[in-house]
């Protein structure tokens, strides 16, 4: 079987789990149960988004990994699924946008002939991403949503530069590291401390984009971007004191961040003893917990679960960004939401391997660095919806709702897909 | 590079199989994190089940019904009290945020239908499968709506309660407590359910007097208690119908005058009298006598016999229902040494005993019913969805508690107290009535528990009745009786 036909059989299961899931919503959301081809359609149609995709990886890259895009089509479906369960208009709004996405990622497939090229322009995407970073600090531009300055406003349009800059950064920095990495584990000693000359403008970048997400005050962003960068530079060096180093760093820069600015304070303190203020500071984790608590192990079943107060409004507030898992947890159980994150273990798993059988140090840093993006997204988020780690706020990958999440997260694959293809080529070129 | 990314990702294999964990372990303290307050899961959980509808004894009057509401997709049913505060103290409430109390909350299981055999099972996950709401089971009552009514309305908003009884089956016809609540300002305006201006403190609406405690039963019993005296004095063998005493006006305890009832003339000397006559005008003295003569313990077994020292019988909560007996600081007080209790002033029913009028309508009904103490009992069935009859309550008597003779013997000394002695403001025009008043001095000025037992007809007793106020400044015949006439005739009238 090739890999193409591997993938058509996988979005064939997507299809039948994903028509199973729309029609059960639509199925709960009436009083007498009644049986409709509405439902039928919209997975029809979702489906059909899903085997475009598939044709232009057929033509394009066609030795592509064939997991990838099925695990992102049904991470895809169960968020589109949970927010119509939780509110159709949204889910509607939220299909618009998987509709961009992968139409983006067509077009960077069908435009990008050489992935290899981005190496050149590494120093502009650095500086892309930190442009994209300091816009929703721009007075005129940039938008206040729950305290946090990570919104653009262009006309009706509005979006979270934050998500593409994630993706800029990895480039910036699978170029930088491929080309700095000897230098860089060099040094004397196992501790090595390289020139500032090298990791002077390293260092400049990381500081520059932690500045830019405290004063955006975008804690789930900054994270993720510091935790993007030491897993990068320990893959690049293979150096744990330099992950030590920057954890160390990190440590501090928090117990900075925690005496100067009181947000960062509160959200450990929630961490620490989320009953604390159960009816306000620690609202939204213990609800969250109370959803996942009552899940059990097989959930309460789509539609069943208790999300949607009489007012309309959901108990957890941003149900359908942040704390999708929690609603996934509580409609599906402990089985679903396990098999969600078994589905992000798989695509790492996948990504990873991609990452190490490409031949280049670009390549291998920049599958790796897309990889672990998309996994320490996931950890910070579910993480900090379950209490495991305090809770910043950021978008579960292809799941959440959210456009500029959905497009990056499509534009992050396609890439991933790029180097997997050319991997593959080369495999069977020296065959 | 590959060893990093493989390490990189046995990182990252670890910290999802954390999330697993983390996950896993709030379901394993999902029973403690359920019972928290603010967890909407549960409670919605209970939103969806459509609770039995609780009815009076006459299956029409519908004491507890619910309101149906639709939110997100499901139907939602909020408990309503269409009666209010008629029988409040008897189906309690179940709310969301305030738990249950009453039969709401004894017999949730039966209103959620939870008390399931195996076939309900099998149905009840078919109907959930099929998203079909649960339906509980409804209960009817014994209580006697019109009765409870008249009741409530003669309490008028002082501070006491009325017992009545069915003395042959142990049926509860009527129990009213006084000040009443509404049940439906429980889940969303408790302080307006708990205000009351009832002259008495606390006035506590919420607090059943008809059985529960503070936790000792709100009422002293005085001399109604002296029938349960009386019945152990026959009973016991220690004394007769024809046994005659000298009563000068007290008697003495160690070394002290204990003095009769007194009005503004002084405390009254009856001379040489009968038990009969003793009954009749209730005399003190000679009840006083005859605790000496029979000891505390004689007194205080008989009374165990009627059902002190126990929580009386009841389908309701047992946190609202506390034992009668002897209270010493807030304890329920049982001496061993006999000389640790003034026999005289217990015979009398003053000492430290304290009682819920359950218990004392129970007292009265057994000698209604020949020395035989019935079970009682508040609901009469509980019927499935599907009209089926879940569960009937049958007549259960308990024990016998005294002879039929005696309890034949102490009839004609108790219609005597109705037809010239304290009691003669309950008496029924055509209709001979058995009775005991009672007037509990406090200490204080105006502020005597005043009471007053009875059964109607004395012949054939269809009725068994304790009514006891709080904080009157008459006695208990001029106080309690009436309303007691007032209810019986209520009973006797609807029950033919």
């Amino acid at each position: 079987m090739s890999l193409r036909t591997r993938e058509l059989v996988n979005l064939v299961v997507l299809g039948i789990v994903t028509t199973i899931g729309f029609v059960s919503v639509y199925l709960a959301s009436q009083e007498v149960p009644e049986f409709s081809t509405t439902s039928l359609s919209y997975a029809a149609f979702f489906l059909a988004l899903f085997v475009v995709a598939h044709l232009i990886v057929r033509i394009r890259l066609p030795l592509a990994d064939p997991h990838l895009l099925p695990i992102a089509g049904i991470l895809t479906a169960i968020g589109l699924t949970m927010i119509y369960r939780i509110e159709p208009d949204t889910a509607f709004k939220q299909g618009v946008w998987v509709v961009i996405g992968v139409g983006l990622f067509a077009g960077a497939c069908l435009l990008l002939r050489d992935y290899r090229s981005l190496d050149a322009l590494k120093y502009t995407c650095g500086i892309g991403a930190i442009v994209l970073l300091v816009l929703p600090a721009v007075p005129g531009l940039g938008l206040e949503v729950n305290g946090a300055r990570l919104w653009v406003s262009v006309g009706p349009l509005q979006f979270q530069p934050g998500e593409f800059a994630k993706v800029l950064l990895v480039i910036f920095l699978a170029g930088y590291l491929r080309d700095n990495r000897e230098l860089l584990s060099m040094g004397y000693g196992r501790i090595g401390v390289p020139s500032p000359k090298h990791f002077g403008p390293l260092l400049l970048i990381w500081g520059g984009a932690m500045l830019v997400l405290v004063q955006t005050n975008d804690l789930g962003g900054g994270l993720l971007l510091f935790s993007i960068f030491l897993a990068m530079l320990y893959v690049a060096t293979g150096r744990w004191p330099y992950v030590a180093v920057g954890l160390a760093l990190f440590a501090a820069g928090s117990w900075a961040l925690y005496e100067a600015v009181p947000r960062v304070g509160d959200r450990i303190a929630i961490w620490l003893d989320p009953w604390a203020e159960p009816d306000a500071a620690g609202y939204q984790l213990v609800q969250s917990i109370y959803s996942i608590a009552a899940g059990g192990i097989f959930g309460t079943g789509l539609g069943r679960g208790v999300l949607v107060r009489q007012d309309g409004e959901t108990y957890i507030p941003y149900l359908e960004t942040d704390f999708i898992y929690s609603a996934i947890a509580q409609e599906l159980g402990l089985a679903g939401a396990a098999a969600v994150i078994l589905l992000y273990l798989v695509f790492c798993y996948r990504g990873f391997r991609i990452a190490m059988s490409a031949d280049d140090g670009f390549s291998k840093l920049l599958a790796a660095g897309l990889t672990a993006t998309l996994a320490i997204q996931t950890f910070i988020i579910v993480g900090g919806v379950s209490g495991l780690i305090p809770l910043t706020g950021i978008t579960l990958p292809f799941v959440s709702y959210g456009g500029s999440s959905i497009v990056a997260n499509f534009l992050l694959l396609a890439l991933l897909l790029m180097v997997s293809h050319r991997v593959n080529e080369g495999v069977e070129g020296r065959r | 590079m590959n060893t990093q990314i493989r390490n990189l990702f046995l990182v990252f294999a670890f910290l999802f199989v954390a999330l697993v964990g983390m996950s896993s372990y709030w379901l394993w303290r999902a029973p403690d994190l359920e019972a928290r307050q603010g967890n909407p899961n549960l409670l919605v959980r209970q939103l969806l089940i459509e609770r039995g509808l609780i009815y009076a004894a006459n299956g029409e009057t519908v004491l507890a019904r619910n309101r149906e509401q639709e939110v997100d997709g499901q139907t939602w049913f909020r408990r309503r009290y269409p009666e209010r505060g008629l029988a409040a103290h008897v189906h309690g409430y179940s709310t969301i945020q305030r738990s249950r109390t009453g039969l709401e909350e004894s017999l949730n299981d039966y209103l959620t239908g939870s008390n399931a055999d195996l076939a309900t099972l099998l149905d009840r996950a078919g109907d959930t499968l099929r998203g079909l709401t649960r339906q509980g089971n409804d209960v009817v009552t014994t209580i006697d709506a019109n009765a409870q009514r008249v009741a409530l309305d003669a309490l008028g908003g002082r501070c006491g309660s009325v017992v009545a009884l069915e003395p042959a089956s142990g049926r509860v016809l009527v129990m009213a407590s006084s000040p009443t609540f509404d049940p439906n300002l429980v889940e969303n305006r408790f302080r307006q359910a708990t205000r009351s201006n009832a002259p008495c403190d606390p006035a506590a609406p919420l607090f059943n007097r008809a059985t529960a405690g503070f936790p000792s039963p709100a009422f002293i019993p005085g001399s109604t208690f002296k029938v349960l005296t009386a019945a152990a004095a026959l009973d016991s063998g220690e004394f007769s119908a024809t046994s005659e005493f000298d009563d000068p006006g007290y008697c003495i305890e160690y070394g002290e005058r204990v003095y009769n009832y007194s009005d503004q003339a002084g405390p009254r000397a009856f001379g040489r009298v009968d038990l009969g006559d003793a009954v009749e005008n209730s005399i003190n003295s000679v009840f006083c006598n005859i605790g000496k003569e029979l000891g505390p313990r004689v007194i205080l077994d008989y009374a165990k016999e009627f059902g002190f020292y126990e929580d009386p019988p009841l389908e309701t909560p047992g946190d609202e229902r506390a034992p009668s007996g002897l209270w010493s600081n807030g304890r329920l007080f049982d001496p061993e040494d006999p000389n640790q209790i003034d026999p005289g002033r217990l015979a009398f029913g003053q000492e430290r005993l304290l009682v819920t009028p359950l218990q004392m309508a129970m007292v009265v009904a057994t000698i209604a019913n020949g020395g035989v103490l019935m079970r009682p009992h508040v609901v009469d069935r509980i019927v499935a969805p599907d009209g089926d009859v879940v569960t009937r309550t049958r007549p259960d008597d308990l024990r016998r508690v005294v002879s039929a003779d005696t309890a034949a013997t102490l009839t004609p000394m108790m219609v005597r107290v109705v037809s010239s002695g304290t009691g003669t403001s309950a008496q029924i025009p055509g209709v001979e009535v058995a009775g005991k008043t009672g007037t509990a001095e406090t200490g204080r000025q105006g502020q005597n528990d005043t009471g007053f037992i009875a059964f109607a007809p004395a012949g054939s007793p269809r009725v068994a009745i304790a009514v006891y106020l709080q904080n009157q400044s008459g006695t208990g015949g001029a106080t309690a009786a009436p309303i007691a006439k007032a209810v019986m005739e209520a009973i006797l009238r609807s029950n033919p």
